[in-house]
């Protein structure tokens, strides 16, 4: 199982009491990309979960400040997409000044998940998700999908 | 699911059928974030701002949802769908941001109506109060066509929100690095397949000298001056397009170089009385691209989605 938390989209929960004394719980999450269409069901699963723990006023905020950043998902998180059949993503890069263009293949590239071999190709960067990328293992001949790094 | 709260069929089943769509409800993009105006900046000059920048985003993302279903394969179909959903969520927040800052831009909706100030100025203005560039609007042609739109659209948006990460407004500073994330990534696509095509068959380059030749003409209004961009960046909240001029051309030169091609020469597309898409001055396109995207919001305003 994979929790908000593990993929650090969790970024904080706090009780706080409003003007007549009441408990709110606050969540606060940050969306992997702008656009993720989970963000509403996240928020949603989020307000049910804590409803069924007995908290009945939940508010769940938006982080947008910092980017959510894959470096961000747990050693726990990773094992588990692994488990899944997904490619954990490597270190997000770390660059100041401009973003480089980019016209050739990858530097590097993820060993494949299934098979263990370090002989893969990169198919498309964009996959079922915003957070994924699709590549092909040459030795076991599989496809997988890899979480990019941001 | 084993909860009490059920599955997402209930609503069909069930006596309440305004949840019949999605299921999930409107949310607030923006929901516990800080929207203060920073000191000394008008709130009417930042929402304008942020329609330009959140305009450019839902236009080009209407025009690149366009392809889904329709690109050449499926790895390629997808790509598309996913820099459109990219670009969604960066027009969801910069609306949204608008509204926050500047009330008076949402149209008025019926009285209860649930669509949210985000929704109320994607679907309910007209084609005279968008403020996108016409680059982003014009028709959709062939392959080439989308991908030297996009060379030019994400090269220039990269550039800006490169700059509009270190805004004194904390929205669009945290807009904009999160984007540069994404939009990284968008020019790499759009580089990649110009100079594949450039370099493809004769077929292919033929067709990418066509897309160019088409659009060229639209490239300068994305890093042409404007007074409102020119303000703001002097109140240290924008990014003034002019400033870009020089690091979009090194980009475009690069992939040019890369694709064997020389830079077209066509002037740019003049606007009407000094007014372009900026100031809602735009091409047919867009109206019509418009009735499709609102026409069924339109004849819902007091739907739930």
């Amino acid at each position: 199982m994979l929790t908000l938390a593990d993929l650090g989209v969790l970024r904080g929960v706090e009780v706080v009491r409003d003007a007549e004394g009441g408990e709110v719980v606050i969540a606060s999450i940050t969306p992997t990309y702008t656009g993720c269409p989970a963000m509403a069901t996240m928020r949603d699963d989020l307000v049910h979960r804590l409803n069924d723990a007995g908290f009945a006023r939940v508010e769940v905020w938006v982080v947008l400040d910092p980017p959510w950043s894959s470096d961000w998902i747990s050693e726990r998180g990773r094992a588990a997409l692994r488990a899944a059949g997904l490619s954990a993503p490597g270190p997000a890069p770390r660059r100041t000044g401009p973003v480089p263009l980019t016209l050739g293949p990858p530097r590097s590239v993820p060993p494949c998940p299934r098979c263990g071999s370090a002989a893969t190709r990169l198919t498309s960067e964009f996959g079922a998700t915003a957070c994924k990328a699709l590549y092909r293992c040459t030795g076991c001949l599989e496809p997988f999908e890899h979480v990019k790094e941001i | 699911m084993n909860d009490d709260h059920g599955s997402i069929f209930d609503g069909l089943l069930g006596g309440d059928s305004s949840q019949w769509a999605f299921g999930t409800d409107f949310e607030d993009p923006l929901a516990g974030v800080d929207t203060t105006t920073p000191d000394g900046v008008d709130p009417a000059e930042l929402a304008a701002y942020c329609l330009m920048l959140g305009d450019d985003a839902l236009i080009m993302s209407q025009r690149l949802s366009e392809w889904c279903s329709r690109a050449p394969d499926l790895e390629e179909d997808i790509a598309l769908a996913n820099m459109a959903l990219d670009l969604l969520g960066q027009a969801r927040l910069l609306l949204a941001r608008a509204a926050a800052a500047d009330p008076r831009v949402v149209p008025g909706l019926p009285e209860g109506s649930p669509v949210p100030p985000e929704d109320a100025l994607a679907f309910f203005r007209d084609d005279r109060d968008f403020r996108n560039v016409r680059l982003a609007e014009v028709a959709n042609g062939d392959f080439a066509h989308v991908v030297v739109r996009l060379l030019m659209f994400s090269t220039a948006r990269l550039a800006l929100l490169e700059r509009l990460c270190v805004s004194r407004d904390h929205v669009l500073a945290a807009v904009a690095a999160k984007g540069v994330k994404e939009v990284a990534y968008h020019r790499d696509w759009a580089g990649r397949w110009f100079v594949t095509l450039a370099r493809g068959t004769e077929e292919s380059r033929r067709r990418l000298l066509a897309a160019l030749d088409a659009l060229w003409l639209l490239q300068a209004e994305l890093v042409a001056p404007h007074p409102l961009e020119h303000s703001l960046a002097l109140a240290g909240v924008g990014v003034d397009p002019a400033s870009l001029r020089d690091p979009v051309d090194a980009v475009l030169g690069q992939v040019l170089t890369a694709a064997g091609l020389d830079r077209p020469e066509r002037a740019p597309l003049a606007g009407v009385g000094g007014r372009t898409g900026r100031d809602g001055l735009h091409t047919e396109a867009l109206s019509l691209l418009l009735a499709e995207m609102q026409v069924v919001a339109r004849a819902h305003p007091m739907g739930r989605w």
